[in-house]
């Protein structure tokens, strides 16, 4: 099964940048790796566990190595106890630990959720700021393969609703270290959910110790005509999208948000007031998610700019099937978020 | 204990008046199970507590004013205002909250231990949860967690036998299934918990062990919840329970029953009871008094707090 051996096959493509492109080309695996390593050089507080962080292909290699160098007292494998084992994290933060907590799936978080929503997200202000629960929660969402209803599902949509979470999508490998490293060093429960898909590529990553801050989103493309917001790999197909329609005349500006939760409002509507024209992407589902929010947002805060109304592309509102001819028809493509941006610029009132 | 009773049955006397504005849930006939454990800990050892978390706080030294404050809401609570009567904390005294969902705390204790022993500290935790969350599977998981790590948690279940209106009888099939576990992962007791002798000594038992780097402890406290559920008596509903049952217990009161061993063994004169009584009664008149006067959030403290800087 190619579950927990991703193959990097392709190198990032060159999304516009505002930092130097330092360093030297690593793995996406290599990149949150590495960020974990640096994280428990520095502070003896950090910790790793979860189920299976200590198998050689559990979470797609992130951790690999890790137990070896570090100890298991501080990287260990867990039970499958994804409540207690939270609520676990919670408590070794209020006495001062710094855990991260490898998950692979997102569908296994929902056994979390009475710690993470009812607890975690509320430690600090419902005892007025008494102590900080600084915990860092990493799933990645799985697809393909057959993996149907309970391994594939994009859940950021329900974290997102959550006051009190912090919520991560990197969709580069530098995001992918800088993320986690800014995540390990925040004071407050952070989630990131990896794509699966984003194991596939390789990227400019430099090799010390930096952070990537939580609540900016980058600008991976710049344009005058229609704006792409995208989440994690789908930056990657929005990408395409914006150089095949090059030739068409039409200049497409995406926004990687890079965080949902605090979500850089301001970036996504600097971009609509410029070009008038939103396709929000995501890789859940569409109903009372994410491209519903930044909708939502967009709507009521740029309505004035808008030329076109806002187009959505998000998976269909069902289970995901197992079978190859059905996750074809689920999953969304370029062809579809290509549509959208053409049916949005064409779009005459 | 007495100092407990006597806090608890000020809140009750005073709530009709709705000056305190949020559920108060009494552990009244439960005060020696708090106060047992709490004489075995250390300021710096950590407890965790739950929704009926009056008689762990002011156990574990929390501090009765900001308690009291904290019950009317006020800018001045131990929680400043954002948590109520359920969410009591005071980080200074190694009390570091509690949970209203039950179950919930019980977890976050089990943290509190991890973090205890992978700082190599000596503290240990206590976890205080009723015989509702027993109907929880997280404790399995938590349990099984502390056994495996051998961590410093004392897990102490007060069996009130009532959740709500519910009687343990119709939630739980029978003993504990902890009772069963291996001695040398888990060391298990079922005690009077009315006898604040018999739970310090097992809460001694459990805290030496604790400390030596040998596991956690399971102390069931057989107990009963006088009141209702939640809020003073004129709220209690009625028929679920039998008023012989209730007075049975009642005539099991810990608190009594402790003071008449005490003046039985000549360790305390009527006229020493009636002092500490009164004293315990101006510090709780300057604790309302406090309150009163202290201001309440405003507007402006909404969006303090939800993340740490």
């Amino acid at each position: 099964m190619p579950w927990s051996k991703i193959k990097p096959k392709h190198n990032e493509p060159n999304y516009h940048t505002d930092h130097e492109l330092s360093g030297r080309r690593v793995t996406y695996t290599e990149a949150i790796r590495e960020g974990l390593r640096q994280a428990l050089s520095i502070d003896s507080n950090v910790f790793i566990m979860g189920q299976g962080v200590d198998d050689p292909s559990g979470m797609f290699g992130a951790t690999q190595g890790l137990q070896e160098e570090f100890g298991g007292q501080r990287v260990f494998d867990t039970p499958l106890a994804e409540t207690a084992l939270t609520g676990v994290a919670v408590g070794a933060a209020l006495g001062g630990m710094r855990p991260v907590y490898f998950h692979n799936r997102p569908d296994f978080l929902l056994l979390a959720m009475d710690q993470l929503v009812n607890h975690a997200s509320k430690w600090h202000y419902m005892f007025g700021g008494a102590v900080p629960v600084p915990l860092v929660v990493w799933a990645c969402i799985g697809r393909g393969w057959g993996s149907a209803s309970q391994h594939s599902q994009a859940l950021q949509g329900l974290f997102m609703h959550v006051p009190g979470l912090k919520l991560i999508m990197p969709s580069t490998c530098f995001d992918a270290k800088g993320l986690m490293l800014s995540a390990i060093k925040d004071n407050n429960p952070v989630i990131i959910l990896e794509h699966r898909f984003n194991f596939s590529q390789k990227g400019m990553v430099p090799e010390e110790i930096y952070t990537v801050p939580i609540g900016k989103g980058a600008v991976r493309r710049y344009g005058k005509d229609v704006t792409i917001v995208a989440v994690s790999y789908l930056v990657f197909e929005a990408f395409k999208v914006a150089l095949d329609l090059v030739s068409k005349g039409i200049e497409v500006e995406i926004i990687d948000p890079r965080t949902l939760r605090p979500l850089d409002e301001e970036l996504i509507l600097d971009s609509v007031s410029k070009t008038g024209r939103l396709v929000v992407v995501d890789t859940g589902w569409k109903t009372g998610g994410v491209t519903a929010e930044i909708a939502a947002m967009v709507a009521e805060k740029a309505f004035g700019f808008l030329k076109a109304p806002i187009a959505r592309v998000a998976c269909p509102d069902l289970p995901t099937p197992a079978a190859h001819a059905l996750e074809e028809a689920f999953y969304i493509k370029k062809a579809d978020i290509q549509k959208a941006v053409l049916e949005t610029v064409h779009y005459t009132g | 204990m007495l100092r407990i009773r006597e806090v608890q049955l000020r809140i009750e006397s005073l709530y009709h008046l709705d000056e305190m504005k949020t559920p108060i849930h009494l552990c009244i006939g439960q005060e020696a199970i708090a106060v047992g454990v709490c004489a075995a800990l250390q300021k710096d050892d950590y407890i965790v507590s739950n929704h009926r978390s009056h008689g762990h706080y002011l156990a574990k030294g929390g501090d009765l004013k900001a308690m009291i404050a904290e019950l009317h809401c006020k800018k001045t609570g131990c929680a400043k205002g954002y948590g109520g009567s359920m969410h009591l904390i005071d980080v200074s005294v190694g009390h570091l909250g509690s949970s209203s969902i039950v179950g919930g705390g019980v977890p976050i204790g089990t943290g509190l231990s991890l973090s205890i022993k992978m700082k190599e500290g000596k503290q240990v935790c206590a976890i205080f949860f009723g015989d509702g969350a027993a109907d929880e599977g997280v404790l399995y998981e938590s349990i099984n967690f502390a056994m495996l790590k051998k961590l410093p948690a004392i897990y102490i279940l007060e069996n009130n036998q009532w959740s709500v209106c519910s009687h343990v009888s119709t939630r739980q099939a029978g003993e504990n299934i902890f009772h069963q576990a291996s001695q040398d992962l888990l060391v298990t007791s079922k005690i009077d918990g009315n006898d604040v002798l018999k739970v310090y000594e097992a809460a001694c038992q459990a805290v030496k062990r604790a400390r030596n780097g040998l596991g956690p402890s399971f102390i069931e406290c057989k107990t009963y919840r006088i009141l209702g559920h939640a809020g003073c008596r004129s709220q209690d509903p009625k028929g679920y329970r039998g008023q012989k049952e209730v007075e049975s217990w009642e005539k099991q009161c810990p608190v009594t029953n402790f003071a008449e061993l005490l003046r039985k063994e000549s360790i305390l004169a009527e006229d020493q009871y009636i002092g500490i009584k009164q004293k315990i009664s101006s510090e709780i008149d300057d604790a309302f008094a406090f309150a009163m006067e202290s201001p309440l959030p405003t507007e402006e403290d909404l969006h303090k707090h939800l993340f740490r800087e």
